[in-house]
């Protein structure tokens, strides 16, 4: 610490000031978003109606519930590459125990319940992101490389098991008491599709956790200053392994939710998801050095995502023009971040 | 206040090669410097002498051009200038070395010393001029270094002298010199003085900062003190002492205490058997069997060169370092396999040397801080009780005195002897039963420095069991009931709290300077 700038700041200096370009900054997710739900509402007269409303938020529930994991992740100072091929794998592990799980000794065929199957394929989820903690926690191989294998891995499992066919009718039969698949995508509770209803209730869950929690503060403080971090007797390991845990499980979530949505589930499912979930938390405000972001901010980010995506379908903008824009959105939101953090040497 | 002597607002003497004139600098709404006045002297050295927040840095970076003043002036060889960047700086022959050093550490020294200026022919970067140049630049510095070592193989003192070598290698006719001997032991010290006489005789003028005063005192010409970003005195060397400086920097008389007495100790506490600490490669031994016990209510200070091992010795025992052999045992249960949380549990804990890589989390504010090593005894239910954890962190800043505007400010708004004491307020507050402290004082002020002792000396009054260690002389001699010298890993004196510097000194291997 050198001994200038603000070692002399008082008491009323520090308190927060009015300042329009503080504000831009800290509420440019928000503002983000207000612009684009403006823009797209004066280009075309179905977008702010509540169905679409709806149906949009269908789409972003997924990239939501990545993003929460994700954030996880990079507020410990990590990256994790592996949820849109977690997210494949879990609906491909649904639909492989959907279709009933042969048992050649005893000639029989198991058809596990709707409940079972979620509970193994979260389960699984988890464990796929336990081994990426266990990588990065005590065998010191950085997030990036560890989550980039898992992604390999875990894709290529997904085309092993299906041999690159896609499992269609996820539905049930009746017969053997396993239907229900399809409520997650396609049900509505109070009007509202189930899977914005599960990601309204993970954000919230995982928004307190962080907020108010002992564990989310050790996450906060392991990406802050690891080093800092395990001197005051913060489980670092421990911390590191739980967030991939979780970030593999809502992976899962996000991979059940899909595949519910389209009652099939293929191999290739959430291809570069990763990537989306990466721009959602950094539009939210998140710093990828880890320490900085919250709940609330990505979640706006994923809504500019999807909103701004789904907006430009619906004014028929070419799909190779939604790739551009989304890509400048977030060069932009990574801009605002380094003007925001960059001047902190940290 | 001292203004007799204060520099006219006009530079007088032809000597004067750089000066600064009514120089200002605010950020945001804090006045960093509020008009100062400073003259460098040709083939001299002029020290700056304050506290952390005093403005030191702030000056030097706006003669070095890396900040510009908000007002006043800055008059280069009697010419006014305005300095663009410090790459414009250093083409006018001034260049600064930080504090923090500003070496690639994966490069060589070579690469260091040529980093964007390198030698380019028809047949890209000439390696053997660049090289031949290299020595001739460490060998007028009489530092024996290959060229082609890595700096990251270079121990800090060597790493500094690059720096200086970088530095002259571009013709630097004034060289800012932010904290040099911070990381230096007693002899490089030494021979960093000689590389500055031998600069002095060559022209080239310095300035020189440091907290370390009786050590600037031995090398400088002209003494200027700031306080508060004001400039509370100037004068040549030949007229001040530790004394003039000390009492201009804090405006009154300090000393850092005395061992707190009218007590009996208590049982010991912390109790080191044998303990041995290897290198990363397994090789070389940091800390070579050593035992040492301390009791409940009594202060042990350890002294020891760079190297000597204290550090690793400290994170052994708070369960960083993994122990090759030894026991620690604390209040007499084995604790030698325990995690750092356990220790802590336990009521061990340690205050790191370096608090900005090891003690603060710095993207989280002063009271988050404070509460991070106790948050599982905040917690009520899931949650952490914001009550709670509000007294604990309100305690905690009572407790420590830090002075902070609010808990909910970053920690990065505090100054550095308030953040030190965010550290030891952080680990205090678990309630330890012994506390290792590694250089409490390094890089804070004075005042901060007695009030780290006396916090010190009320634990231990308390009943706390206190290790601390210090690469100053003249702060073991303050609080410590007891003195340990560290020499290459082993203890290699034990003295009472009567001892003589010169003893200390002669113990810990370094040479007797005085």
């Amino acid at each position: 610490m050198s001994s200038t700038d603000v070692s002399k700041m008082n008491p009323t200096a520090a308190k927060p000031k009015i300042n329009i370009a503080g504000l831009l900054i800290e509420g440019r997710a928000f503002g983000a978003l207000l612009v684009i739900i403006i823009f797209f509402s004066l280009m075309s007269p179905n977008y702010l109606t509540v169905s679409n409303l709806l149906i949009m938020s269908s789409h972003v529930a997924i990239y939501g519930i990545l993003a929460i994991g994700m954030l996880l992740v990079i507020l410990t100072g990590g990256i994790d590459l592996s949820v849109g091929s977690v997210l494949g794998l879990a609906g491909i592990i649904a639909g492989f125990l959907m279709q009933g799980i042969t048992i050649n000794s005893f000639g029989v065929i198991l058809y596990p319940p709707v409940w079972a199957v979620t509970v193994m394929t979260l389960a699984f989820g988890a464990f796929l992101g336990s081994i990426t903690g266990v990588l990065v926690a005590y065998l010191r191989v950085p997030s990036f490389v560890a989550t980039l294998g898992i992604l390999y891995v875990a894709r290529g499992i997904a085309l092993l098991i299906t041999n690159g066919l896609t499992y269609n009718n996820l539905g049930g039969n009746e017969t053997y008491g396993n239907t229900g698949f399809d409520w997650l995508g396609f049900n509505r509770l109070f009007g509202i599709p189930v899977s914005v209803i599960i990601l309204a209730l993970l954000a919230a869950i995982f928004g307190i956790i962080l907020a108010r929690s002992a564990f989310g503060r050790w996450i906060y403080a392991t990406g802050g200053n690891q080093r800092a971090a395990e001197l005051s007797g913060v489980p670092v390991p421990f911390v590191h392994i739980c967030v991939y845990a979780l970030s593999g499980m809502l992976a899962s979530v996000a991979g059940l939710v899909l595949s519910s949505q389209l009652t099939s589930a293929g191999p290739t499912a959430g291809f570069t998801y990763e990537m989306i979930a990466i721009a959602a938390v950094v539009i939210g405000g998140a710093s990828l050095n880890g320490g900085r972001g919250t709940v609330r901010g990505t979640m706006l980010g994923a809504f500019v995502i999807g909103f701004l995506s789904d907006g430009l379908v619906i004014i028929g903008v070419s799909a190779y023009w939604q790739t551009v824009f989304t890509g400048a959105v977030i060069v932009l939101a990574v801009l605002l971040n380094s003007l925001q953090y960059g001047g902190k040497r940290f | 206040m001292d203004t007799s002597i204060f520099p006219t607002s006009e530079p007088e003497t032809s000597d004067i090669v750089l000066s600064a004139r009514n120089v200002a600098k605010t950020f945001g709404s804090i006045q960093a410097l509020k008009g100062v006045n400073f003259d460098v002297r040709r083939g001299q050295v002029t020290s700056l002498f304050g506290e952390n927040g005093a403005g030191k840095s702030t000056l030097m970076k706006i003669l070095s051009g890396v900040y510009k003043p908000t007002s006043g002036t800055i008059i280069l060889d009697g010419e006014p200038i305005e300095f663009d960047s410090s790459t414009d700086a250093r083409n006018h022959g001034i260049s600064i070395i930080h504090q923090e050093l500003s070496l690639a550490p994966n490069m060589t020294v070579r690469d260091n010393i040529f980093m964007g200026r390198e030698i380019r022919t028809m047949k890209g970067v000439d390696f053997a001029e660049e090289e031949r140049q290299c020595r001739l630049l460490l060998a007028e510095l009489e530092e024996n270094i290959d060229p082609k070592t890595r700096v990251e193989e270079l121990r800090l003192g060597q790493q500094q002298i690059v720096e200086i070598a970088r530095a002259l290698s571009v013709n630097s006719r004034i060289l800012i010199m932010d904290e040099p001997t911070s990381a230096l032991s007693a002899s490089e010290v030494e021979v960093l003085f000689k590389v500055i006489r031998d600069l002095k005789s060559r022209g080239v003028s310095i300035v020189y900062i440091s907290h370390h005063l009786e050590e600037a005192l031995q090398i400088t010409d002209h003494a200027v003190v700031l306080r508060d970003g004001n400039m509370t005195a100037y004068a040549p060397r030949g007229d001040i002492d530790l004394e003039w400086i000390v009492r201009h920097m804090v405006g009154e008389h300090f000393n850092l205490g005395t061992p707190p007495t009218g007590y009996e100790f208590g049982d010991t506490v912390l109790k080191v058997g044998a303990v041995t600490v290897v290198d990363a490669t397994g090789n070389q031994k940091l800390v070579d069997e050593l035992s040492l016990e301390v009791r409940a209510g009594e202060i042990v200070c350890i002294y020891g060169l760079m190297g000597a091992g204290r550090t690793e010795l400290l994170e052994c025992l708070a369960g960083r370092l993994a122990a090759r052999q030894g026991r620690v045992h604390l209040h007499g249960r084995d604790i030698t396999r325990a995690s750092i949380a356990e220790r802590i549990a336990e009521g061990l804990v340690l205050v790191p040397e370096d608090r900005q890589r090891d003690g603060l989390v710095q993207t989280m504010t002063i009271g988050q801080n404070l509460s991070l090593a106790n948050l599982l005894r905040l917690v009520r239910g899931p949650f952490t009780s914001k009550r709670l954890e509000r007294e604990h962190v309100d305690n905690a800043i009572r407790r420590t005195t830090v002075k902070a505007g609010s808990p909910d400010h970053l920690i990065g708004s505090l100054s550095g002897g308030n953040q030190q004491k965010v550290v030891i307020g952080k680990m205090w507050s678990t309630n330890p039963k012994a506390i290792l402290l590694d250089e409490p004082s390094r890089g804070i002020d004075i005042g901060a420095k007695a009030e780290v002792f006396r916090l010190l000396a009320e634990g231990a009054r308390e009943g706390l069991a206190v290790l601390y260690t210090t690469s100053e002389v003249g702060e073991c001699l303050s609080v410590a009931h007891r003195i340990i010298v560290m020499h290459k890993g082993k203890i290699s004196a034990e003295f009472g709290s009567d001892v003589t510097k010169a003893r200390i000194m002669a113990a810990s291997g370094e040479a007797v300077v005085h």
